[in-house]
């Protein structure tokens, strides 16, 4: 058994597991700290930055970042919502994000993050880049302009289909996801099935056959923002 | 007190967002009561006969015609709206945003698979508009002051919106009159 650790979140007194991060506990304890890259099922990886809070006051990623006692958390203030509203903001303008027309389109994460946050247009300038399409695979395509590059990928490949099929390679605006064979996505041992593809959190990853199946009303951020679950689970104790 | 006068204009879209204006229903009865449209494709009226309360764009900048429009609303509107996801991010047209525009005309003038053009020329002519280096959305040629994205924006939304500017109440969109598709 772990010991119990009390803490504070927005001013709630709140208790979780020794070795839980800020975003497991505040899970369980039905606060939703919105996340991207992060994943019940993946180890923690602190890259999209998104599930930001200030732990007695220092800007902080809550998904790697473990409970301790008497920490004192800020989620829920206009100060983190603008810090997260950016790096959403910041996401959107560095890729070609062509909502209209993605098989993602309703059931994406980073869509419904910016729909939770009301966000209208992104306060930056877009960048347009120049971002590869894999269609080599009879079964998946990989779409470069829509990764948020948040590794979910790397390591459901990794970890839960135990293949390591992507990986990134290049540095800074030229960073992206790349397969572990010579350059295509078919020359893989990647299978239609694998965990990695449905674990994208937007539509860089996408199987060919059965898009657009679900219509535009009854997709899974249609009606309600996401995190509303968790919130629920709270509400309803 | 005259009625404010409202004004729209579909650049680089495709007539999609004036669609879903239509698509308020028998609500264009009340905006009627509302408001008067000035320069806009629904009333076909070229220039600005006065000022306007509100303009709505449609689509975003892909020519010099588009630019000079737009800036020309900016000067005759109090409040400027990009309407749509191509007045907000350039969207569809703006794919062509990574290619160089010689590549653009040689698809669509020269080798396109449908393309039937023994002349071989590529149209420039000073009476046909200038086209740009790429697509600019609208916020990065004028100051906009609102946004609706969608593809198009809902009728819903367009309402909240229309209704919220011409009555001076704060413009406040609901979960789901936010949308990017």
């Amino acid at each position: 058994m772990s010991e119990t650790i009390t803490f504070t979140i927005d001013g709630v007194k709140v208790q979780g597991a020794g070795g839980q991060t800020i975003l497991q506990a505040a899970q369980d304890a039905g606060v939703y700290i919105p996340r991207l890259c992060a994943k019940e099922e993946l180890s923690p990886f602190g890259s999209c930055r998104v599930c930001t809070v200030l732990v007695d006051g220092r800007p902080q990623t809550a998904c790697t970042y473990p409970i301790a006692e008497d920490m004192i958390v800020e989620s829920d203030s206009e100060q983190v919502a603008a810090i997260r509203r950016d790096i959403i903001d910041m996401l959107f303008v560095e890729g070609n994000h062509y909502c209209m027309f993605c098989e993602t389109s309703g059931d994406c994460e980073l869509q419904a993050l910016a729909y939770r946050f009301g966000i209208t247009a992104p306060k930056f300038p877009y960048m347009f880049p120049k971002r590869e399409i894999d269609m080599s695979h009879p079964e998946i395509f990989i779409d470069r302009d829509r990764c948020i590059l948040c590794a979910r990928c790397v390591r459901a490949s990794r970890d839960l289909d135990e293949k390591a099929v992507f990986q990134f390679v290049g540095r800074g605006p030229d960073k992206r996801i790349a397969v572990n064979a010579e350059s295509r996505l078919v020359d893989t041992n990647i299978d239609v099935t694998d965990e990695a593809i449905s674990i994208c959190p937007v539509g860089a990853l996408i199987r060919k056959k059965g898009s657009y199946a679900v219509p535009y009303g009854q997709r899974k951020y249609d009606h309600e923002p996401i995190g509303s679950d968790i919130e629920k689970a709270r509400k309803a104790e | 007190m005259s009625k404010p006068k409202i004004a729209t204009t579909s650049m680089c879209g495709c007539f999609g967002c004036h669609m879903s204006i239509l698509d308020i229903d028998e609500r264009i009865l009340d905006l009627v009561e509302l408001v008067e449209f000035d320069k806009s494709p629904i009333t076909d009226l070229k220039e600005f006969t006065g000022r306007c309360a509100v303009g709505l764009i449609e689509g975003s900048c892909a020519n010099d015609e588009n630019v000079r429009t737009l800036q020309k609303f900016r000067e005759n509107c109090d409040v400027l709206v990009a309407v749509g996801g191509c007045a907000i991010t350039g969207d569809i047209p703006a794919m062509r945003n990574n290619i160089p525009l010689q590549e653009c005309f040689n698809e669509a003038y020269l080798d396109g698979p449908t393309v039937y053009n023994p002349d071989k020329l590529i149209p420039s002519d000073p009476e046909i508009p200038l086209i740009l280096d790429r697509i600019y959305p609208c916020d990065e040629v004028v100051k906009i002051d609102y946004f609706l994205p969608g593809c198009p924006p809902s009728a819903d939304a367009i309402w909240a919106a229309l209704t919220a500017l011409l009555t001076g109440q704060p413009l406040e969109l609901s979960y789901e009159m936010i949308k990017y598709d």
